[in-house]
């Protein structure tokens, strides 16, 4: 199915959940927040929240600003 | 004697706050932050780079066990924007905190204070502590603290200006009227702008550029923290009144 992970059209395999997302891309769960569809994906719910073909996922974490 | 800063009960050790933003690198950065004495660094939300795992992230040098960690909605040009950064910016971090920025106008990065507002009371009905970046506006500031903002962060001049206070009078009516926390947010230029808003009786200063700008952005901190001290210290010690003209220090008494 295809992904636009934060904006770049991206081929993953289908029944991918949030979590799984996050271990293919090698990103540590625990720093980022994930938004699917404009809708936030709590941490609770990485592991069970499945995406779906079309999806648009965000992943964002904090950087330097002031 | 006891003279901490509490904002809705989160104590902090210091008045100086610092942005983590500008630095050269995460080195410099941590270095920085450590002289500055500053126990509140505020960053941005931004996408993941997800093609560079390798890239470091700012939090292997910033211990969010050792600093309040204080996100930012910077960039946020609308009310919806600023939302969507507070919800994604409390997901990711471990906190309600949240310096709370709707930007207005591009050139100057104002306040657009009317979305402010709004966002402030959306916000503070959802639970977060906002910290609003405003204008020294003293009517803004009011209504801000009408609308739950836990605490009130006018600017001392345009952000990364370096034009240190602009409208100390100003500043001086969001004080007296003031029933939060006052922390002067950007527009700080150099030690001396810190111990006059300090001086002001302000609670705190946030400032960013003027130490990740400077030529030696960890003898700045430095500078920045015994600024805050001292003029924190001389607030509360109480300053002499102007005068004209002098008054001797030495007595005339015992003179030839």
């Amino acid at each position: 199915m295809k992904l636009t992970i934060n904006g770049n059209g991206t081929e993953v395999k289908d029944g991918l959940t949030v979590k799984g997302l996050l271990e293919c891309l090698e990103i540590e769960p625990a720093r980022v927040a994930v938004e699917v569809n404009l809708r936030i994906i709590r941490k609770d719910d990485f592991h069970t929240h499945e995406l779906k073909d079309g999806d648009s996922v965000e992943i964002v974490n904090f950087v330097g600003g002031g | 004697m006891e003279d901490k800063l509490v904002i809705r009960g989160i104590e902090f050790k210091s008045r100086l706050w610092v942005g983590t933003g500008k630095y050269r690198n995460f080195e410099e950065t941590a270095r920085a932050i450590e002289a500055s004495g500053a126990d509140v660094v505020t960053v941005a939300v931004r996408r993941t780079n997800i093609f560079n795992r390798d890239s470091e992230n700012l939090l292997d040098y910033i211990d969010p066990r050792k600093y309040k960690i204080l996100p930012n909605t910077a960039g946020c040009y609308t009310v919806e924007d600023a939302l969507r950064y507070s919800r994604l910016a409390r997901e990711a971090g471990v906190s309600d905190l949240i310096k709370l920025e709707v930007i207005g106008d591009e050139k100057t990065l104002f306040p657009d204070t009317p979305g402010l507002l709004k966002a402030t009371e959306i916000l503070a009905k959802e639970g977060f502590i906002v910290l609003p970046y405003t204008n020294d506006d003293p009517v803004m500031a009011r209504r801000l603290v009408d609308a739950g903002a836990a605490a009130v962060m006018p600017l001392a001049a345009p952000i990364g200006s370096g034009l240190g206070i602009r409208n100390p009078y100003n500043i001086k009516i969001i004080l007296e009227q003031a029933t939060t926390p006052v922390i002067v947010d950007a527009g700080v230029g150099t030690a001396s702008d810190a111990a006059v808003a300090m001086e002001l009786g302000c609670d705190a200063v946030l400032l960013n550029t003027a130490i990740a700008g400077a030529d030696d952005p960890v003898a700045m901190a430095m500078a920045m923290k015994h600024a805050v001290i001292a003029g924190r210290l001389a607030y509360r010690a109480g300053r002499i009144p102007r005068k004209l003209y002098a008054t001797a220090s030495s007595p005339i008494e015992g003179m030839l």
